[in-house]
């Protein structure tokens, strides 16, 4: 089990206090230069591994990122505890935006990201619980996450935590029916702690979502189901601070996060095959230059 | 010849039921989960107490199972109830990655397992539960082998929670430990000594086990009769001490052979230094069912007394 790292959660903390003080114009500044710094490490880490799920990485930058620095009451030293909030990352193959994220906070030092996918690595190419503080629970095969978040939400209400519980779900997974199931009893038990995001990149491994069994009306199925649904621009620090942390009015929320699978790199942007494709050397450097170029 | 199955049957069902109430009313962290199952899997009185503590998901077996795990990994202790065939053929994935992978503890309660809805069919027999689990690493398989067993298994899963399938026999079945017989984790139980032949029952085939002992006692052959209790973890010594001690070794189990108890044992004496120390036999199923009750099935599948105890005389060679 991989350990938090202190000197990064101190820094961490201060960036959480100055974001929280922040104007959102100045919010937006800030998290775009944590979400750049993660997405430079995801880019590093997938070159270094020679796998990763680069596209979807991408795209979910920017909602784990707003999460961890600016929503959700973590705390790096005391990982997956009930009484703070819980994240679940369901899209388990996009780990490497889930460790860079992760490590960015603290929960474990920076310095383990060049081993994602090493020999005995603790950064599996999908997240263990039992090796890396802050993941609520493995993941990876599709559509288990969420059922997961519902039984976290639902042990607050028992228990009267005052945790609320976030999932990330790939649009792609939204195909598995594990997803439907718990989508029911979530909206029949007006789970009002949960907050389901689901990252609408609209790519999925093979093609697009909807050539290959279409989810839309994606945020009418989701309100059908008893979810308050909230449907914005996935990139825009803003919308995803505002969604994320405005409560729920007696139904659980939905956000619905447009994004692009690729999101920041020009020739891997909404590109199907870039779904686990991975940058040679130079296509490597010339993302990390039009990441640092961007702002 | 007074036969096991001739004395007092009881219903682990109730031992369950009972023990669950009991059990729930000292531990606030345990809860009920059920698939609809709220009948079948006797939790009527859990919910008359404690209705608030017995979360029914509906018909959704895949979203059981994982939301066992969110309430595990918030400090709860569920008890994920369904009938083995869908609680295990349905979300066997969810049992392997977010129970035994993820190592939440979950206690999974496989209801009406084996051949026990009989003519419902092979939809509704769990004979592949074994098979299906005993590959997934740090998962428990434990089966109480009656009303006494039933109530050990579940105190010391309230006192000790860990990820864990529960097979709980429908029928009713007789005695074959007292309430004082140690439930030891990963311990098979000598049910009775004997230094011919060993037999090895797991649930409901502890009493077949029993029962094929007494016949063979009176053609003058000694049957140890062990109750394995669990699969997982493994007794290899007391096996091993078996296949020793003893000139051959049967197995009984109301499952498939291909991954069960009978694998479980052929597996660990194929192993041997020098191989065998033994010869050996599995009983069990070995296909889908025809239609007919439970012990006809029993019978069509040779899971009999009588069978267990002429395949002992053959692997003794006695004539």
């Amino acid at each position: 089990m991989l350990q938090s790292d202190a000197s990064q959660a101190a820094e961490w903390r201060s960036w959480r206090t100055a974001i929280e003080a922040a104007s959102p114009a100045e919010r937006d500044r800030l998290l775009s230069q944590r979400a750049r710094h993660v997405r430079r490490n995801i880019v590093r880490t997938i070159l270094e591994a020679g796998q990763g799920h680069i596209g979807g990485d991408l795209s979910v930058t920017d909602i784990l990122v707003t999460l961890y620095d600016a929503v959700l009451r973590v705390d790096p030293e005391r990982p997956c505890d009930p009484q703070l909030d819980r994240f679940v990352m369901s899209k388990g193959h996009c780990a490497a935006a889930l460790y860079s994220t992760l490590a960015q906070a603290g929960f474990f030092s920076e310095s383990e990201l060049p081993t994602f996918m090493k020999p005995m690595s603790a950064l599996n190419g999908h997240p263990n619980r039992n090796k890396v503080p802050g993941v609520e629970t493995n993941t990876g095969p599709l559509g288990h996450g969420l059922p997961v978040a519902v039984g976290q939400a639902i042990a607050a209400g028992l228990s009267g935590s005052p945790s609320r519980v976030y999932v990330v779900l790939g649009d792609g997974e939204m195909q598995e029916g594990s997803n439907w199931e718990a989508l029911m009893l979530a909206g029949h038990r007006k789970l009002t702690n949960l907050w389901v995001i689901v990252d609408r990149n609209r790519l999925q491994q093979g093609a697009r979502t909807e050539e290959t069994n279409g989810l839309d009306p994606l945020p009418e199925r989701l309100a059908a189901f008893g979810f308050e649904v909230r449907e914005i621009d996935g990139h825009d620090y803003t919308q995803l601070y505002d969604v994320l942390s405005t409560p729920c009015s007696g139904r659980p929320v939905a956000v619905v996060a447009n994004t692009i699978k690729g999101k920041g790199v020009s020739f891997i942007e909404d590109r199907v095959e870039w779904h686990h494709k991975v940058p040679t050397p130079d296509q490597a450097r010339q993302a990390l230059q039009e990441l640092e170029d961007a702002s | 010849m007074t036969t096991i199955t001739q004395l007092p049957t009881y219903d682990n069902r109730m031992a369950f039921a009972d023990t669950l109430i009991e059990l729930a009313a000292s531990n606030p962290k345990i809860l009920a989960v059920c698939n609809d199952s709220v009948g079948s899997s006797n939790l009527v009185g859990f919910r008359d107490r404690y209705p608030e503590r017995l979360i029914n998901v509906g018909i959704a077996e895949q979203d059981m199972v994982g939301v066992g795990a969110g309430l595990a990994s918030s400090g709860f202790i569920p008890f994920v109830c369904g009938a083995g065939p869908f609680l295990t053929g349905r979300a066997l994935e969810q049992i392997k990655a977010d129970v035994a992978y993820s190592q939440h503890k979950v206690v999974l309660c496989s209801m009406s397992p084996g051949m026990a809805y009989g003519e419902l069919g092979p939809t509704h027999h769990s004979i592949e539960d074994y098979s299906w689990l005993r590959p997934l690493g740090g998962l428990d398989i434990a089966v109480p082998a009656d009303r006494h067993q039933t109530r050990q298994a579940l105190e010391s899963l309230a006192g000790d929670p860990r990820p864990t399938y529960l097979r709980i026999g429908r029928y009713k079945v007789p005695d074959v430990t007292d309430p004082d017989t140690a439930w030891e984790r990963g311990r098979m139980i000598t049910a009775r000594e004997g230094d011919d032949v060993t037999l090895i029952g797991i649930g409901t085939g502890v009493s077949i086990a029993l029962d094929a002992a007494e016949a063979l006692a009176g053609q003058g052959i000694s049957a140890r009769v062990l109750n394995a209790a669990w699969l997982a973890p493994f007794d290899e010594a007391s096996l091993l001490r078996a296949a020793r001690e003893t000139r051959a070794i049967v197995t009984v189990e109301e499952a498939h052979v291909a991954g069960g108890l009978g694998a479980a044992v052929a597996s660990v004496l194929a192993q041997q230094p020098g191989g065998s120390p033994c010869p050996m036999r599995m009983i069990g199923v070995t296909g889908f069912a025809p239609t007919g009750s439970t012990s006809m099935l029993l019978e069509y599948f040779g899971i009999t007394a009588a069978d267990v105890a002429r395949v002992a005389t053959e692997l003794l060679d006695v004539p």
